[in-house]
């Protein structure tokens, strides 16, 4: 598998990075370094094996339906850095 | 009959499809603390899990899974004892993660089917291809301030159930009876409260049109419609749009659409031409949800009776018909309370009067079955006079008006009233001779062949007696003497 100019810039534009024209030759021969890297798991004969999601047995953690938490907006909103009363705001969203 | 929409064409069919969203009636939030109540002050149903800070890990909500798995059963559906989450990804000021969590390759629930009745009594079976969990956004608000949207992220991380239908709709009015049923399931399982004004409920609706025997053509998706009257709307409206555009020699893209109810329009989001590229994957966070199926059949086993169930039963055990059944069914608090009135009594009796005098009344005042000013003790004693004879069908009319207005007993109002039926041979007889006499060309011309002048007797005598004579006993005795 082999990635295109095209495609870097697309893989660009989802993850929201922005990246000059100059940067995609380089770029496209760092991610095609990575692909082919993991591509030598092809070699490997899965047939018949389920996939492993992990490599421990524990089975998922749940929790009973309690409210245990919030009511920290001064935490929530530490961050935020243009906070208006007990909101985040950003940049006009239209539709 | 196929509903259909005339073109230039000729006639088209529609196929439509249901996603709908469902908020799980739960305390806390699918994967955090926070409560999951709706209202609250700004950004205070919140934890830090919930507003995506760094190092924070998503705990699942066992209560969720029972709720969706509750859900599953409801819908008839196949229970998954294995399914996943997996990250949905994409940007927006109210998803502060930068994904969802969803599951998409694994969803807890596989297929399942909806029992639809529409008005002319027709009944179709509308398949369920899946129902999964997965992350409500929060709010954004534009309308604060001329440069900036406002976030609240109360809702952010609450359960919803994504449930998808297969594109078995083929009319407005199926869509509409769909969306009726499946909100009248999850109230009586209790998994969702089903209100789509508050937005608890809301659908995404897939359309396409195609000429009869056609394959299946493009679709569009009309996003967030928040009622079943515009559900049916927007079908219509995007239908009629998708058949100028193939009628005109176009092409329908698959895209995502709004519809304006203002406007009665959908258009294009055209804003959102990568939104459908979420690069789904595992989330890592997440081991995938294993359950039991001991625990599966423990839920089930406390399942309430269900709707369908439910009408069944009422036509079986109170011999009353389907529709009256399908009326009283339509939430599970009117047929708790007719059952409390039809019990040990006339069920068919009582079935009239629920379905008729009570809801008549409700709605003129405004009330609901939950604070029905005349409860069911009080209508079923009522029933009683009715069946003991103490009162005929007309006078329980005037007791059960009285009862709305003050609240008294219906034994109490015929007291006060002296509304007793008349049983009284003696009594009727002296009001039949009374009437015979002072209409005696009518008994002539009765005498002569004019059968129909019965009902004028009865008439005359009931109205003579202030309408407490008992009915049989006035036909017997006029029958007897004309």
């Amino acid at each position: 598998m082999s990635l295109d100019p095209a495609t870097v810039r697309r893989i660009a534009r989802l993850a929201r990075i922005g990246i000059d024209e100059s940067d995609v030759p380089a770029l496209q021969g760092e991610l095609n370094g990575i692909l082919g890297w993991v591509e030598q798991l092809n070699e490997v004969d899965v047939e018949g094996v389920p996939p492993m999601v992990g490599t421990g047995h524990a089975a998922l953690r749940t929790r009973p339906d309690v409210v245990t938490d919030g009511n920290c907006r001064d935490a929530v909103l530490s961050n935020a850095p243009d906070g208006v009363g007990p909101f985040y705001t950003v940049p006009k969203v239209v539709e | 009959m196929t509903y259909t929409i005339e073109g230039k064409t000729g006639a088209w069919e529609i196929v439509v499809g249901l996603e709908v969203h469902a908020q799980v009636i739960s305390h806390s939030k699918l994967f955090s603390g926070a409560s999951a109540s709706y209202g609250g002050e700004p950004n205070t149903h919140v934890s830090l899990v919930d507003a995506g800070f760094p190092g924070m890990l998503p705990v699942l909500n066992q209560e969720c899974v029972a709720q969706a798995i509750r859900t599953g059963l409801g819908l008839r559906a196949r229970i998954n004892l294995e399914s996943r989450f997996d990250r949905k990804n994409y940007f927006y000021a109210d998803l502060p993660t930068g994904y969802q969590i969803s599951q998409f390759t694994h969803p807890i629930v596989g297929e399942g089917t909806v029992e639809i009745e529409l008005a002319d009594g027709t009944v179709r079976h509308i398949g369920i291809t899946r129902l999964h969990m997965e992350q409500d956004a929060g709010k954004s608000m534009h309308d604060q301030d001329p440069a900036r949207s406002f976030i609240d992220l109360n809702r952010a991380g609450v359960a919803l159930m994504e449930i998808v239908s297969e594109p078995d709709i083929r009319c407005p009015e199926e869509a509409g009876a769909y969306l009726r049923k499946l909100r009248q399931i999850l109230r009586y399982l209790g998994t969702c409260d089903g209100n789509m004004e508050e937005g608890s409920m809301r659908a995404d609706v897939n359309v396409s049109v195609r000429k009869a025997g056609e394959p299946f053509r493009t679709r569009c998706e009309i996003k967030n419609v928040n009622s079943i009257r515009y559900v049916m709307h927007a079908i219509e409206v995007e239908a009629t749009r998708q058949i100028e555009v193939w009628e005109d020699g176009g092409e329908v893209d698959q895209e995502t659409r709004l519809f304006d109810p203002s406007r009665n329009e959908t258009r294009s989001l055209r804003s959102k031409e990568d939104a459908h590229d979420y690069r789904y994957f595992p989330d890592p966070d997440l081991l995938p949800l294993v359950v039991e199926q001991e625990w599966v059949d423990e839920l089930e086993r406390a399942l309430p009776e269900l709707p369908d169930d439910k009408r069944d039963r009422f036509i079986k055990e109170y011999g009353i018909p389907r529709y009256d059944a399908s009326v009283l069914v339509a939430e599970q608090a009117i047929a708790d309370y007719y059952e409390e009135v039809a019990k040990g009594r006339d069920a068919r009796l009582a079935a009239n009067w629920v379905t008729g005098d009570l809801f008549g009344a409700l709605n003129r005042t405004g009330r609901t079955i939950t604070d029905s000013p005349i409860s069911a003790a009080a209508l079923g004693g009522m029933l009683d006079l009715v069946s003991d004879k103490t009162i005929n069908g007309k006078i329980a009319k005037e007791v059960f008006e009285d009862m709305l207005e003050t609240g008294d007993s219906a034994a109490a109002i015929v007291e006060r009233k002296g509304l007793k039926q008349v049983t009284d041979t003696g009594a009727i007889d002296a009001a039949v001779a009374d009437v015979m006499a002072r209409n005696a060309d009518k008994v002539e011309e009765y005498r002569g062949g004019k059968d129909r002048l019965f009902g004028f007797f009865v008439g005359q005598v009931m109205k003579a007696m202030a309408g407490k004579a008992n009915p049989a006993m006035v036909n017997e005795a006029l029958k007897k003497v004309l």
